[in-house]
C-alpha cells in the first residue's frame, strides 16, 4: 500500500495537478511506448498496439481550497475547489501546495450546521498578516490534510477520490504485459470542476472506446440512502449517474470481462453524481464510454473508507479489459 | 481609450451589430471578417505562436415578448440581470432607441407579501407611453431588444459610471492593444453571446484554434457600504484583476505565474479576484479543441448589469498596460 499512500497523500488539487503528474509519470514510466502531458496538463500514457483506440480515464485532481483574502491578524478566507462540504470541512486539517498547514474554523456566534464558506476561515498558526504573507499568497490552494490509515481490510484516507482509480490504473497498465488494443491511459486533470481535462484528452486521443475508472458512493452505512454498493463486493459496473448512461457495447464488454475472469463485481445504477464519463462520450462524433467504480464511503471528505480488495479487483478487472480486444 | 464610445452604443447579447461595425471602423489588423455567429476577428499577423485575445460585445439587455391590450411591453432578460435592478429603469427599445419606463404596481398598492419580496419578472412591464396595443404596435414589434439607458458619466476621484462596461471596456483595450506590433499572431476577437453562455466565444476558439488566450473582461466589485474585505471580491483602484479560479476556468498555473512576474517587472498594479463564482469566454475557450492554456484580465465594476455600474480609469489603464506587456513578452515564455 506504499504506493496508495503516496498518491493519497499527495497535495493537488483540480488546477494544480503537477505534483500528483510527477508521482505517477514515474511510476509507470516504464510501461509506456510514449508519455506526455498535453495542453491542460492530462498525463497521457501510451501503449501502442494494432487494435482499437482504448482511452482509460483515472482523474488525478482533488477537491480543496483557494486562499481568497488574508486578514490583518492573519487569519485566511478562501473559497472551495470542487464539491466540499461546508460540514466537512469545520475542524479539518488542511495542507497547502507549499506544506504549509492549517485548520479550518468558522466565525463562532454563527451556527456550525447552517454556515457558509464566506464565515470561514483556515487558521495557519500565523501572528499577523504580514506573518501569513510568508507562508501563503492569495490564489495559493489547499486540500485535506488527513492521515492515511489501515484498519483490518479497510484503508482511510483523504483523496481516494480518485487516488485510488490511479493506482489501480497504474497496477493494471503495469500487469498488463501484452495487449491487442492501442491504449491509452490517461491522468485527467480537473475532473472535481466539471470534468475539464477528460474533455480535452478524449479531443485529442479521438478513442473507439472509453471507460474512466473512479470511485462511488456506497449504501452499506447505518441507515445511509438506498444504494446498491458495499464495501467489499468488488468493483462496480456503472450502468447511470446523472452525467451519462453506459453504451451498450461497453456494457457488455465490461459484463463479460468480469464474467469471464470471475472477478467480484457489483451494479450500480445512480441518479446523482459523475465521472469523466460524462464529458468523453459527448467528445468529437461520440465516443462509446463506461465507468467502472470503486466503492468508497464519505466521499468528499477528510477521510474516505475503500475496502482493499475491491481496490485489488479494480486493479485486476481493468488489466483483464486492457488485455480483452474492445 | 474609446470606453464612452462603446459604452453608448446599444448591443445586447445577439444584437451585437453596433459595437461591431464601431469595432470594424476602428480596427487595426491586417484582416477582419465577421464568422457564422457573428463573431468579429481582428486578424493582427505575426511569425509566432497563434494567440486569442477575447473580449465581448455584447451587454445585459431585455427582449419584448408580448405586447398587452393596454400597450404595455412584457419582457424576458438576456443575461443575468436581477430584477430587483430593473424596477423603475429607463430603457431604449430596438434600433431607433425608442425610451420606455420599466414599471410595476405602485407601493400603495401592493400585499405586504410583495412589498418585502423582490420583484418577479412576470410582474414587471415596459411603459413607452402608448395609449393602447395598436399604438404600441406602431412603435414596437415582437424580438425587438432592450437596453438599460445608462449614460457615460466621470465622476469622482477618477471614477465613471455607465451602463455596458462589462464588457466595452475589454473592447476598448483590445482597441487600443491593436495599435502596437508583437512577434506573435494575434486574433483579437470581439465575441457574441456571453452573456447567454459564452456561446460565441466557443465557436470563435473552435475556428482560431489558438495555442494560448487572453480574456479581457469586466468583473464584480463589491468594495462597498456593507461588504466585509473578504467578501468583497475585487476593489476599485487596487489595478488589473486576474482570475486564479472561477466556476468556468482554473488559470494555467505557469500562465498565473507569468503574468504576475510580468506585472512585478513593470510596475503594474495587480490584485486577485477573491471569489471562485461566475465565468467567463475562457471557460469555453479553454477546453475548446485538445484544450487552450487561457488567461483572464478584467477591469473591476461595481453594480455591474445595471445601468450605472461605475469603473476606475486607473484600473483598466492597469489592464491595458498589463495585457500589452503580455503580449508583447509572450513568444519569450515557455508557455507555449
Amino acid at each position: 500500500m506504499k504506493l496508495l499512500e503516496k498518491l493519497t497523500m499527495c497535495i493537488s488539487p483540480s488546477g494544480r495537478e503537477s505534483a500528483i503528474t510527477d508521482i505517477i509519470r514515474e511510476e509507470i514510466l516504464d510501461v509506456c511506448d510514449e508519455i506526455f502531458t498535453d495542453t491542460l496538463g492530462n498525463l497521457i500514457c501510451h501503449r501502442k498496439g494494432s487494435g482499437k483506440k482504448l482511452m482509460l480515464a483515472a482523474h488525478m485532481d482533488e477537491i480543496g481550497f483557494m486562499v481568497n483574502y488574508i486578514d490583518e491578524n492573519g487569519f485566511i478566507r478562501f473559497s472551495p475547489i470542487g464539491g466540499i462540504l461546508k460540514y466537512n470541512s469545520i475542524n479539518s486539517t488542511i495542507e497547502f501546495t507549499n506544506g504549509e498547514k492549517g485548520k479550518i474554523s468558522y466565525e463562532n456566534k454563527e451556527n456550525p450546521s447552517s454556515v457558509g464558506f464566506d464565515k470561514m476561515y483556515i487558521d495557519i498558526g500565523a501572528s499577523s498578516k504580514e506573518d501569513a504573507l510568508k507562508r501563503v499568497q492569495i490564489g495559493d490552494m489547499a486540500t485535506y490534510g488527513s492521515n492515511f490509515a489501515q484498519t483490518g481490510d479497510k484503508i482511510m484516507s483523504k483523496a481516494l477520490d480518485d487516488r485510488a482509480g490511479c493506482w489501480a490504473l497504474i497496477r493494471a497498465m503495469q500487469n498488463a504485459k501484452e495487449t491487442p488494443n492501442d491504449v491509452y491511459a490517461v491522468f485527467t486533470v480537473q475532473e472535481e470542476v466539471g470534468c475539464r481535462g477528460a474533455k480535452t484528452a478524449a479531443a485529442l486521443i479521438n478513442p473507439d472506446i472509453a471507460i474512466a475508472v473512479d470511485v462511488s458512493n456506497v449504501g452499506d452505512t447505518p441507515k445511509s440512502l438506498e444504494l446498491n454498493l458495499s464495501l467489499g463486493k468488488g468493483p462496480a459496473i456503472k450502468i447511470k449517474d446523472a452525467s451519462f448512461i453506459i453504451h451498450e457495447k461497453v456494457k457488455n464488454l465490461l459484463l463479460n470481462a468480469a464474467k469471464e475472469s470471475g472477478i467480484p463485481y457489483q451494479i450500480e445504477a445512480a441518479s446523482f453524481g459523475g465521472t469523466d464519463s460524462g464529458a468523453i462520450h459527448l467528445t468529437g462524433g461520440g465516443i462509446p464510454s463506461g465507468t467502472v467504480s470503486i466503492p468508497t464511503r464519505y466521499i468528499h471528505s477528510a477521510n474516505e473508507v475503500i475496502d482493499k480488495n475491491d481496490l485489488f479487483n479494480t486493479a485486476l478487472f481493468i488489466e483483464k479489459v486492457i488485455k480483452t480486444p474492445v | 481609450m474609446l470606453v464612452k464610445e462603446l459604452a453608448s452604443l446599444n448591443a445586447p447579447s445577439g444584437f451585437e451589430d453596433e459595437v461591431r461595425d464601431f469595432i470594424r471602423n476602428h480596427a487595426n489588423c491586417d484582416e477582419i471578417y465577421t464568422d457564422t455567429m457573428g463573431n468579429l476577428i481582428c486578424h493582427k499577423k505575426g511569425n509566432g505562436k497563434k494567440v486569442m485575445v477575447a473580449a465581448h460585445m455584447d451587454e445585459v439587455g431585455l427582449i419584448i415578448t408580448e405586447i398587452t391590450e393596454q400597450g404595455f411591453l412584457k419582457f424576458a432578460t438576456l443575461g443575468g440581470i436581477e430584477t430587483a435592478v430593473l424596477v423603475s429603469k429607463r430603457v431604449l427599445i430596438g434600433k431607433d432607441k425608442l425610451c420606455g419606463i420599466i414599471g410595476t404596481k405602485a407601493v400603495h398598492l401592493q400585499k405586504p407579501e410583495e412589498i418585502n419580496s423582490p420583484a418577479k419578472i412576470k410582474d414587471l412591464y415596459i411603459d413607452i407611453g402608448a395609449k393602447d396595443k395598436e399604438s404600441a404596435e406602431k412603435l414596437v414589434s415582437l424580438g425587438d431588444f432592450a437596453v438599460f439607458d445608462g449614460e457615460y458619466t466621470p465622476f469622482g476621484d477618477n471614477l465613471i459610471k455607465s451602463k455596458a462596461l462589462d464588457d466595452r471596456v475589454g473592447c476598448a483595450i483590445l482597441l487600443e492593444l491593436m495599435k502596437e506590433e508583437y512577434d506573435s499572431d494575434i486574433y483579437f476577437t470581439f465575441t457574441v453571446q456571453e452573456e447567454l453562455g459564452c456561446r460565441g466565444a466557443l465557436v470563435a476558439a473552435g475556428n482560431i484554434n489558438p495555442d494560448i488566450a487572453l480574456v479581457i473582461e469586466g468583473t464584480t466589485c463589491s468594495d462597498v457600504y456593507g461588504s466585509e474585505p473578504h467578501t468583497q471580491v475585487t476593489n476599485l483602484g487596487k489595478g488589473a484583476v486576474m482570475t486564479a479560479v472561477d466556476g468556468a476556468a482554473i488559470s494555467d498555473k505557469g500562465y498565473y505565474d507569468f503574468i504576475m512576474n510580468t506585472a512585478k517587472e513593470n510596475g503594474i498594479k495587480l490584485q486577485i479576484k477573491k471569489t471562485t463564482m461566475g465565468g467567463t469566454d475562457a471557460g469555453v475557450i479553454q477546453r475548446s479543441g485538445c484544450g487552450v492554456k487561457t488567461a483572464v484580465l478584467a477591469v473591476p465594476c461595481r453594480y455591474i448589469h445595471s445601468p450605472v455600474s461605475v469603473m476606475h480609469n486607473e484600473d483598466a489603464e492597469s489592464v491595458y498596460l498589463l495585457s500589452k506587456a503580455v503580449l508583447k513578452n509572450i513568444e519569450r515564455s515557455n508557455l507555449v
